[in-house]
């Protein structure tokens, strides 16, 4: 039956309606049973994202959403109630609020350059010096007579705080460091760049950049997991109370063999201690 | 319902659908400034505004670096758009023959659509390899200026094609006649005529480089210095907003969103000088 | 210099700039397009986004959300951008209310969008307990895009010829059903042009919704999940992996996009003009 023109558009408008109403009643419906919510560090991130998928493979009715937007965001989330774990890259402050903490992975923190870079270690010192802008040139470090292009995270990642609290101390990173957004972009820049330096999180490691040695310590798993090399830190997923139902059952997934081998699989340290 | 009760009530629905531009403008104006607010009383506006260190994990908030930092980048693409862009829209408008304007016009109309993300995409892969070469890391004011270069010529040009289109024919043939080469005739009749939409499309083009965040996130280095060279890395307000947004909690966050307030003021005040310029004009015309 | 030869480094100079200009676009389509094809093919439509830091998978979900995004935001902006413009062309007078109005207006319309995305953060993700999600995002996109939908449906409305208003008017309408039944129905080929413009811009948009819409590359199942459009997912692929190829096919996805959209408007707007000057 064809409308007449006034009819048109206020039967668009009813479809339209219609849609709508629909959408949000599958939201509705939905939304509350089969969900798990995650959000935080952009470390945990990809660990996550890959144990979630291992968990739906094995458990197709349930949904499990995995979002970033920092450890911080992470924490606070998770104590407002918004998701139900929270993820965290570091410890927590203590002006942060007492969540119960899951150690699903511990986490490496590379120092890398460009694969060219004649330089193979440093020390703990010379990183310091490195990101504080008191070495400038890799000459100083037994390198190349070139310009050392520091590059860092923003302020506010876990990873960043991490790496302040583990080298950096009291001296800051100098105000000329290029900041970019995640361990991935860093990797790009670093691997593009023969002059430039950077950290990155062990499950970013690949051929495309070189991770130094720490105090003679190679960057492997196995020497932070003995405690050897400086720069660990451990990742979390954070809940406020303790977990109950199918946020229980992902976390136990997570923290048992299928789910710690995953993490190994990533690049990252099986926690080795049961949730406290 | 009878049709005159729906006439009679219909005006008022669309002015309600018209005052909301307004409303959505004054309560972005507002929730912008109650989020700012804190930041602006606990480190007051002064040093907000012209302290020079952002370090938020020490509550120091300084918008400076990230102001000459837009400013910069704006500058160093308007520098190239402009010329670029008025030279092509006189190459549309007056000087191409037929066939090279259908294919360049919708050429430019493409390059409008493009997202930025994909612009910021081709920067970093392209762009900042390219400065490495010339010196520093390639992040730089340089390589936000050549992105946002990209990003704002095509409006130019469409605007500023337009502009000389719309002025009267017999500008240019009373230019012709008294003996002025085409040339003559485009530089100091046309042009000048067609000012004003020229300037409303540079102003256009300034609004959409300040306010652009994601592909300078990309592309400028974020680094929380005043440069001091184009090939310095910097960070803009916008993309500032953008990159610690998502990590930032209490004080740090009211401080980003002080920084929208300064942002949104910047525009407001380049949009009410657009508006001002071109109401002259157009009184004199 | 005699005003030949300044004439003809004038024009070599215009001429340079339209080599320029092509040049550019050349340059980022053919960037894109040439590290992007390879990777595209079926299965990178219609596989989600595997997680991981190698970008594996492909952009289904990225998809779905872009389409979801789009309906919602365009459902919602229609009557009031179409109400305003109305309004704008048909009703107002030549006093402060609509000054007031038009101010309105075109200051939204310069606002930048990271400003948007802040507005949409506070109001519909905290305070309206939206979370990051599409309504929030979609939501942010309308406030964005009524500046845009109210000008070039105003732009519609005002093109069509007095005559028709005044006909409709004499055979006895009502004002409102002169409007509803005579001039709409007219402007609608540019309204149309004004709607798709905004899916064109709210396929590409990235800041606004970058705050808005959460991250999630899973499938969105309700209007309260997160999800990330194709442009979200662009910057995270580029900026957390260094899966490049992947990334350049979703720019190539995002361009022959708008490569479409913009057929699209060209079409209608041929035909749009078409039928005026034809007198239809």
């Amino acid at each position: 039956m064809r409308l007449r023109t006034e009819q048109k558009l206020p039967a668009l408008a009813l479809v339209i309606t219609l849609l709508l109403t629909a959408l949000t009643l599958t939201g509705c419906s939905g939304g509350a049973s089969n969900t798990i919510t995650e959000a935080g560090s952009t470390t945990v991130q990809p660990v996550a994202e890959k144990l979630a998928e291992a968990y739906k493979a094995k458990n197709p009715d349930v949904a499990i959403t995995i979002q970033g937007g920092g450890s911080s965001v992470g924490i606070k989330s998770c104590n407002d109630g918004t998701v139900d774990i929270g993820a965290a890259s570091r410890e927590l402050k203590s002006t942060e609020p007492n969540l119960i903490k899951h150690l699903i992975a511990r986490d490496g923190i590379a120092i890398v350059t460009h694969p060219s870079n004649p330089v193979t270690g440093l020390t703990k010192e010379q990183v310091r010096g490195i990101f504080s802008g008191n070495i400038t040139k890799w000459s100083q470090v037994g390198g190349q007579n070139k310009e050392i292009h520091v590059i860092a995270r923003e302020e506010g990642s876990g990873t960043r705080t991490a790496f302040e609290e583990m080298i950096m101390g009291d001296a800051l990173v100098k105000a000329s460091t290029i900041l970019l957004p995640s361990s991935g972009a860093i990797r790009t820049a670093v691997s593009s760049d023969p002059q430039a330096i950077g950290f990155i999180s062990f499950g970013y490691i690949d051929t495309s950049v070189k991770a130094l040695t720490i105090n003679s310590v190679a960057a492997t798993a196995h020497n932070a997991s003995d405690g050897t090399y400086p720069l660990v830190r451990p990742l979390y997923f954070l809940t406020k109370t303790q977990p109950t139902g199918l946020v229980k059952e992902f976390i136990d997934f997570c923290l048992g063999t299928e789910g710690q081998s995953i993490v190994a699989e990533e690049g990252y340290i099986p926690g080795d201690q049961p949730s406290h | 319902m009878s049709r005159h009760f729906i006439d009679r009530n219909a005006k008022y629905l669309v002015l309600l659908c018209a005052s909301a531009s307004f409303i959505i403008l004054a309560a972005i104006a507002l929730f912008t400034l109650r989020e700012g607010l804190p930041a602006l009383q606990e480190v007051g506006w002064l040093k907000l505004i012209f302290g020079t260190e952002w370090r938020p994990s020490l509550d120091k908030f300084g918008i400076l670096p990230m102001i000459v930092g837009s400013l910069a980048v704006t500058l160093g693409a308007m520098i190239l758009a402009i010329p670029l862009g008025v030279g092509c829209a006189v190459l549309l408008a007056e000087v191409a023959p037929h066939r090279v304007r259908q294919f360049l016009r919708p050429a430019v109309e493409i390059l409008v659509g493009i997202p930025s993300v994909v612009y910021g995409l081709v920067g970093m892969l392209l762009i900042v390899p390219l400065i490495r070469e010339i010196g520093g890391t390639g992040y730089s004011i340089a390589a936000g200026a050549l992105v946002l270069m990209a990003m704002v010529l095509p409006t130019i040009i469409s605007i500023s094609e337009d502009s000389i289109r719309a002025v009267p024919r017999r500008y240019k043939e009373g230019s012709l006649a008294l003996g002025a080469t085409h040339w003559q005739t485009i530089w100091h009749v046309l042009i000048p005529a067609a000012r004003s939409g020229i300037l409303a499309g540079v102003i256009l083009g300034i609004g959409r480089a300040i306010g652009e965040a994601m592909a300078m996130i990309m592309v400028m280095g974020n680094a929380i210095q005043i440069p001091t060279s184009p090939l310095d890395p910097a960070r803009s307000l916008a993309g500032g907003i953008a990159v610690e947004i998502t990590y930032a909690g209490g004080l740090h966050q009211n401080a980003l969103f002080a920084v929208g307030v300064v942002l949104f003021f910047l525009i407001m005040v380049i949009n009410s000088f657009a508006m001002v310029v071109m109401r002259r004009r157009g009184e004199r015309t | 210099m005699s005003a030949k030869s300044s004439q003809k480094i004038a024009m070599a100079f215009i001429w340079g700039s339209g080599v320029i200009t092509v040049l550019i676009l050349f340059l980022i389509i053919g960037y894109v397009l040439a590290r992007g094809v390879p990777a595209l093919g079926w299965d990178f439509l219609f596989t989600a986004p595997k997680g991981g830091l190698s970008g594996e998978g492909g952009i289904s979900t990225a998809i779905v959300s872009t389409i979801y995004i789009v309906i919602l935001t365009i459902a919602m902006l229609i009557v009031p951008g179409i109400g305003a413009a109305i309004y704008l062309s048909e009703y107002a007078k030549d006093n402060w209310l609509t000054r007031i109005i038009r101010y309105g207006v075109d200051t939204l319309a310069g606002v930048p969008s990271i400003v948007f995305g802040l507005f949409g953060f506070v109001l519909f993700v905290t305070a309206l307990h939206f979370s990051f999600s599409l309504l929030a995002g979609a939501l942010t996109m309308v406030c964005l895009l009524l500046p845009t939908l109210i000008r070039t449906s105003e732009e519609a409305i005002k093109a069509v010829p007095r005559s028709h208003r005044e006909g409709a008017l004499a055979l006895g309408a009502t004002k409102w059903q002169a409007i509803w039944r005579v001039v709409l129905p007219s402007a609608l080929p540019g309204i149309v042009t004004g709607i798709i413009l905004c899916i064109g811009r709210i396929v590409g948009e990235t800041a606004c919704l970058y705050v808005t819409i959460g991250g999630s590359a899973a499938m969105p199942t309700s209007l309260l999940s997160g999800g990330r459009t194709l442009s979200l997912h662009l910057f995270y692929l580029s900026m957390e992996t260094n899966a490049f190829e992947k990334a350049m096919a979703t720019a190539a996805v995002l361009i022959i996009t708008i490569l479409i959209i913009n057929t699209i408007i060209n079409w209608i707007s041929y035909r749009f003009q078409a039928r005026m000057r034809g007198g239809a």
